[in-house]
């Protein structure tokens, strides 16, 4: 009797269970940091070493101005080719992985592919770029319309998925062909959904762009790794800031873009 | 009897069914020759949706035939049924129209089954086709409309669009899938009016889903009752009897 009135006051008795998880989960932490070798002197050393650096950082030096200049430009012309082709392959992709209007046949293979574009990191299909392809720009470009294609063909095909089929079968019954359905019913539908995709992959793009240089692949980021191991420091700070401002237009165009639409 | 004539269309024994086992049309027999609207009455999910569905082939029959403009509908496939579907206008209850595009735009995609994907895609319309919408924004009375947003207009104005996308279709044949419906009593009597006027305008039969017998019987010519997937009563509006109504609705509580 009185272990049923107990009970019935206090509903959230905490569980053995969960309790013991949070103790694993902390010995855990304890054990990773002592077996990765993260003592209160390695912790003290390292910032010693980052107050070097960036003392050596400051005052940024923008005096080699053509080697920024061009790197920009490259970085620039990879993220701008790339989301064009991306976008537009996506395009179809999109659509053919789309359930509500493809047969499974068809689109199991290319969610198979799609999957496939998200798996890797960007870093990752550049490296596998660069071996196969060769140094430069053309590696970043493959890069980022594979990275492309992996995240708006995704989004386009739910996209898709989601729309009213009303007007679709209105139009489809005044006899028009498929991809005239497509172009009358779908597309209006999802437009401006797919470009504000379109606008954070080019967003996304420009970030990555400056990233694909750094194992060999074009652009900026390739600058910034040879200024990093000639211990270039100041150069590098000028380069940092520079990727920086170039995120901040690029959101901001693309804030833009979106509003207009 | 195997008349030709544009505007015929013959229904033979028609049946379908969703569900395997659970027929929504059992056997369905109607025959049209005249101008005019034919009202097809009946409860809610007795097949009067699914029977015009089977016409344009949104929905495909399981058995019977559907004799049209030389045709029968229910063997046709691909590009052959596409080109019949041009000559088939439809209105549907939640008018359907393409939000996002012009009230201009939905009338004029009543000529996508006359054109190229690609023109489409131009927008790269006749001019014929031009003159035609804009007359026909006029007759149904939305010209003001024309460069606005289909999403931004009432219920009865979206079904005026609906309707001049279907006649400008050119059909032989309009099928109307519950029209009123959604609509406050006034303006569903103003389409049944739009309804009627383009049915002696262009000489062609409507054949129209509605669940209102007075306004049935008000507009139509001829009235098909269906229950339980069959056709129970076809004859003009003023000879169907309280028993009829009767068995197409059932009970008669809701008579008085």
């Amino acid at each position: 009797m009185d272990g049923i009135t107990n009970q019935k006051l206090n509903p959230f008795k905490p569980s053995l269970v969960n309790r013991l998880l949070w103790v694993v989960i902390i010995a855990y932490i304890f054990y990773s940091i002592s077996s990765l070798g993260l003592t209160v002197e390695r912790i003290l050393l390292g910032f010693g070493e980052s107050e070097r650096l960036l003392s050596r950082m400051f005052p940024p030096n923008f005096s080699r101005v053509s080697l920024l200049v061009s790197g920009v430009a490259e970085s620039l012309q990879i993220a701008i080719i790339s989301s064009f082709f991306g976008i537009i392959i996506s395009l179809f992709i999109g659509l053919l992985a789309a359930r509500n209007m493809m047969p499974l046949i068809i689109t199991a293979p290319i969610r198979a592919f799609i999957a496939l574009c998200r798996s890797f990191h960007p870093v990752i299909i550049a490296i596998i770029f660069v071996k196969a392809v060769g140094f430069g720009a053309l590696a970043g470009i493959l890069t980022l319309i594979v990275a492309s294609i992996g995240f708006i063909a995704k989004l386009f095909a739910e996209a898709i998925e989601e729309i009213s089929f009303n007007p679709v079968e209105a139009i489809k019954a005044t006899g028009a062909s498929f991809f005239s359905v497509i172009i009358y019913a779908v597309m209006p539908q999802v437009f401006t959904r797919f470009i504000g995709f379109a606008s954070y992959q080019l967003d996304s793009n420009l970030r990555n762009s400056t990233m694909v240089g750094i194992v060999g692949a074009g652009g900026l980021g390739g600058t910034l790794f040879s200024a990093f191991q000639r211990f270039d420091y100041d150069f590098v700070a000028a380069i940092l800031l520079t990727i920086i401002a170039i995120i901040l237009v690029g959101e901001m165009l693309s804030n833009i873009v979106r509003r207009i639409f | 009897m195997g008349s030709t004539s544009s505007n015929a269309i013959k229904i033979n024994n028609l049946h379908h069914e969703y569900v395997a086992g659970k027929p929504v049309l059992k056997g369905i027999n109607i025959d049209i020759n005249e101008s005019g609207i034919v009202a097809i009455i009946g409860p809610s999910g007795t097949g009067k949706s699914t029977l015009l569905k089977c016409i344009n082939r949104l929905n495909d029959p399981s058995d019977g035939e559907i004799l049209f403009d030389g045709e029968d509908l229910t063997k046709l496939k691909g590009q052959a049924l596409r080109k019949i579907r041009r000559h088939i206008g439809m209105v549907f209850q939640e008018y359907n129209l393409v939000e996002r595009l012009t009230v201009l735009e939905n009338v004029l995609s009543g000529r996508l089954g006359y054109m190229s994907s690609w023109d489409a895609w131009r927008r790269n319309y006749k001019q014929e086709d031009l003159k035609q919408a804009f007359e026909l924004l006029d007759l149904v009375g939305l010209t003001e409309f024309a460069n606005q947003r289909a999403d931004g207009l009432s219920g009865g104005q979206r079904q005026r669009v609906g309707i001049a996308r279907a006649v400008m279709q050119g059909p032989y044949l309009l099928l109307a899938d519950e029209p009123t419906s959604s609509l406050d009593p006034k303006t569903a009597v103003e389409i049944m009016e739009l309804m009627e006027t383009f049915a002696q305008r262009n000489d062609i039969p409507v054949l129209l889903n509605i669940h209102d017998v007075n306004l049935a019987k008000r507009y139509a010519k001829r009235i098909i009752g269906m229950a339980n997937g069959k056709v129970h009563y076809d004859g003009p509006p003023e000879d169907i009897s309280e028993a009829d109504l009767k068995v197409i609705y059932g009970g008669e509580s809701w008579m008085e």
